[in-house]
């Protein structure tokens, strides 16, 4: 066979397609732009853009806002707008990652336990704390390690009793550690009945506006864990086989495996442990880019990222807006979107991966 | 040197010993069938060379143990082809083909110009080429499995496994795959091991067979030796006869002319099945 002949049939791994990741990169464009103009004050996209323009340094432009809107824009507006979409980005991302790991496109990033985990740990936090404690700096932080340590049970579990290589011994590890952890977080609420309303509060999910800390609290985390996975997002493929096929295949199964669940599951406890549980973005995002560009892993990972980032920021704005003042709390907005739109999929979906 | 060499192989599962104290030697080049009843212990032998479950003795490729090896440094000695492949709908022929390169990639490299390459000598040798970017969902099942070939031929392993490569095949793409197999052999010195169950389509073109019953080898040589009537009958519990054809052989069935009890005691347990006169 000659070298045109090679040429001429040559193949190239199917990457993301431009129309898809133009599309993608404008609607989370769109979106936090939306997200930083809608409020209750209008600054108008003129005064935004040329804000911006001021802060990038653009020269002839000079902002037209007001001092108390710039500090609106960007001490509680852009902070907000950013957190939603790095939890949003994370959430999907983490979302698709479980769902390619553990070959079921119907699983959420809090499969194997982490909102049980840390609803305990936020709950414990919120019950037992001292005030001065308590809130911002402790909550969080309790959340994450109660997050981790019930995914580490899990894993144990399912280690310990499917060598780890059976990944439904796994999931069903994960439904019995998640039941123990939502016991024992039941039991800490009935106790302890006046925090009620702030563990509610905390579990319905909302992102915070409080400025820039909680964005630089969890981006090392999402940064750490997105890197982690889109690194390895071949190997997702593959491991889409199955876990015989793809050692076959010369894939270490179960430490990529692990690799790839500790990283969606750092990245999701340091996400739930700021905003709550905010449910279904890690399953109607990848099943929406499934559905409209039909892509493999390879490239559904980093388009999960950039569209479940610009959702979540749609779904905030929805939520802060819509009862304005009142806030709905974000996890309803996206369950009240998403459990239609999953019953959808489930009608749809025929087993496609 | 000999390609494969196992060493008194045994294999549990769920308590049973599926592979009892196997020793095998493959040589480099060979094309070796393996046959036997099922349960015997085919695709659990094939796994166990590819590593793909825990067994106890040693298996050696190239006279190195498997069990000292990296799993992608293994992979690229030997490429599996499962009797039930999962063939993603999604995926296209040049994106399947391509992961067949996965051990020579390690896990966080991108496939270069000689992947890529492989890939496209892979679809030309299969005649795919035109195949590229077809998703698997709407390939027939001759196609797939040649698709499935391809990408163990783009693993450049070699040693190829096959776990019942034609069962899925009518009897032109049984031909077709198999000859083509045989052509690859030749040409680039490939060792296949398949297991097999149509004995009379093996005996074709192995040029060596391995009878496995219960977990043992019973049976190994050239077709004609292991192909009788009377081998046959002890260990698929079958009745038949052998035909030479050309100096290769054939197996036709023999059909009962009136049923009766079997009492041959079976190591299974059933000891009473119907059986026919002949």
């Amino acid at each position: 066979m000659n070298a045109t002949a090679v040429r001429a049939t040559a193949v190239r791994p199917r990457g993301i397609a431009p129309v898809w990741a133009g599309a993608a990169v404008a609607f989370l464009l769109g979106s936090i732009a939306i997200g930083v103009a809608v409020g209750p004050i209008d600054l108008g996209l003129e005064g935004i853009s040329s804000s911006l323009g001021e802060r990038l340094r653009i020269p002839g432009i000079t902002s037209s806002l007001s001092r108390t809107e710039e500090s609106i824009l960007w001490e509680i507006r852009m902070p907000r707008v950013v957190l939603a979409a790095v939890v949003g980005g994370m959430l999907s991302l983490a979302g698709a990652t479980y769902q390619g790991v553990f070959r079921n496109p119907l699983v959420d990033p809090y499969l194997l336990g982490v909102a049980a985990g840390a609803g305990l740990g936020a709950t414990l936090a919120i019950a037992y704390l001292p005030d001065g404690l308590g809130g911002q700096q402790a909550l969080p932080a309790a959340a994450f390690v109660g997050g981790a340590l019930a995914v580490f049970l899990t894993y144990s579990v399912g280690r310990s009793t499917g060598r780890g290589r059976d990944t439904t011994t796994l999931v069903l590890a994960g439904v019995t550690v998640a039941s123990f952890f939502t016991a024992l977080q039941t039991f800490v609420q009935q106790q302890n009945a006046d925090t009620l309303q702030q563990v509610y509060t905390w579990i319905l999910g909302s992102i915070p506006s409080s400025g820039w800390s909680d964005v630089v609290l969890v981006l090392p985390y999402v940064a750490l864990a997105t890197v982690v996975i889109l690194v390895y997002r071949r190997v997702v493929d593959v491991l889409s086989l199955g876990d015989e096929e793809a050692a076959s295949l010369g894939v270490d199964v179960g430490r990529v495996r692990l690799i790839l669940v500790v990283a969606a599951t750092v990245g999701t406890a340091a996400a739930v442990a700021i905003c709550g549980l905010i449910g279904f973005v890690g399953i109607i995002v990848p099943h929406a880019i499934r559905m409209v560009a039909g892509v493999g892993y390879r490239a559904l990972l980093p388009l999960s990222v950039i569209v479940g980032a610009g959702f979540l920021v749609l779904a905030d704005v929805i939520a802060r807006t819509a009862l304005s003042p009142a806030e709905i709390p974000l996890g309803i907005v996206t369950a009240f979107f998403g459990a239609p739109f999953f019953a959808l999929v489930l009608r749809t979906s025929r087993g496609a991966a | 040197m000999s390609a494969i060499r196992l060493t008194a192989v045994t294999v549990m599962l769920g308590g049973r010993r599926v592979v009892d104290q196997v020793d095998l030697v493959v040589e480099e080049g060979a094309w070796v069938a393996v046959i036997g009843p099922n349960g015997a212990g085919k695709t659990t032998l094939l796994r166990a060379v590819a590593r793909l479950l825990p067994f106890a003795g040693s298996i050696e490729l190239d006279g190195r143990a498997t069990a000292a090896m990296r799993r992608s440094e293994l992979s690229r000695l030997i490429a599996v082809v499962p009797q039930d492949p999962s063939t993603p709908s999604w995926m296209t022929v040049g994106e399947y083909v391509l992961l067949g390169r996965t051990p020579h990639l390690g896990a966080l490299a991108k496939e270069g110009r000689r992947d890529l390459e492989a890939v496209a000598r892979a679809l030309e040798r299969l005649d795919l080429s035109g195949f590229g970017d077809r998703p698997l969902g709407t390939l027939s099942g001759g196609e797939k499995q040649r698709v499935v070939v391809a990408r163990a031929l783009a693993q450049e392993a070699r040693i190829i496994l096959l776990d019942e490569p034609t069962a899925a095949l009518d009897i032109g793409h049984q031909q077709q795959a198999l000859d083509l197999l045989d052509v690859l052999r030749a040409e680039s010195g490939l060792t296949l091991v398949a297991a097999m169950h149509d004995l009379t389509l093996a005996a074709q073109y192995a040029e060596r067979m391995v009878l496995l019953d219960s977990g043992r080898v019973v049976a190994d040589g050239v077709p004609r030796d292991v192909l009788t009537e009377e081998t046959i009958a002890r260990h698929y519990g079958a009745f038949i006869d052998i035909v030479p054809v050309d100096g290769r052989v054939a197996v036709i069935p023999r059909r009962a002319r009136r049923l009766i009890p079997n009492r041959r005691v079976r190591r299974d347990g059933c000891d009473q099945a119907w059986r026919g006169e002949r």
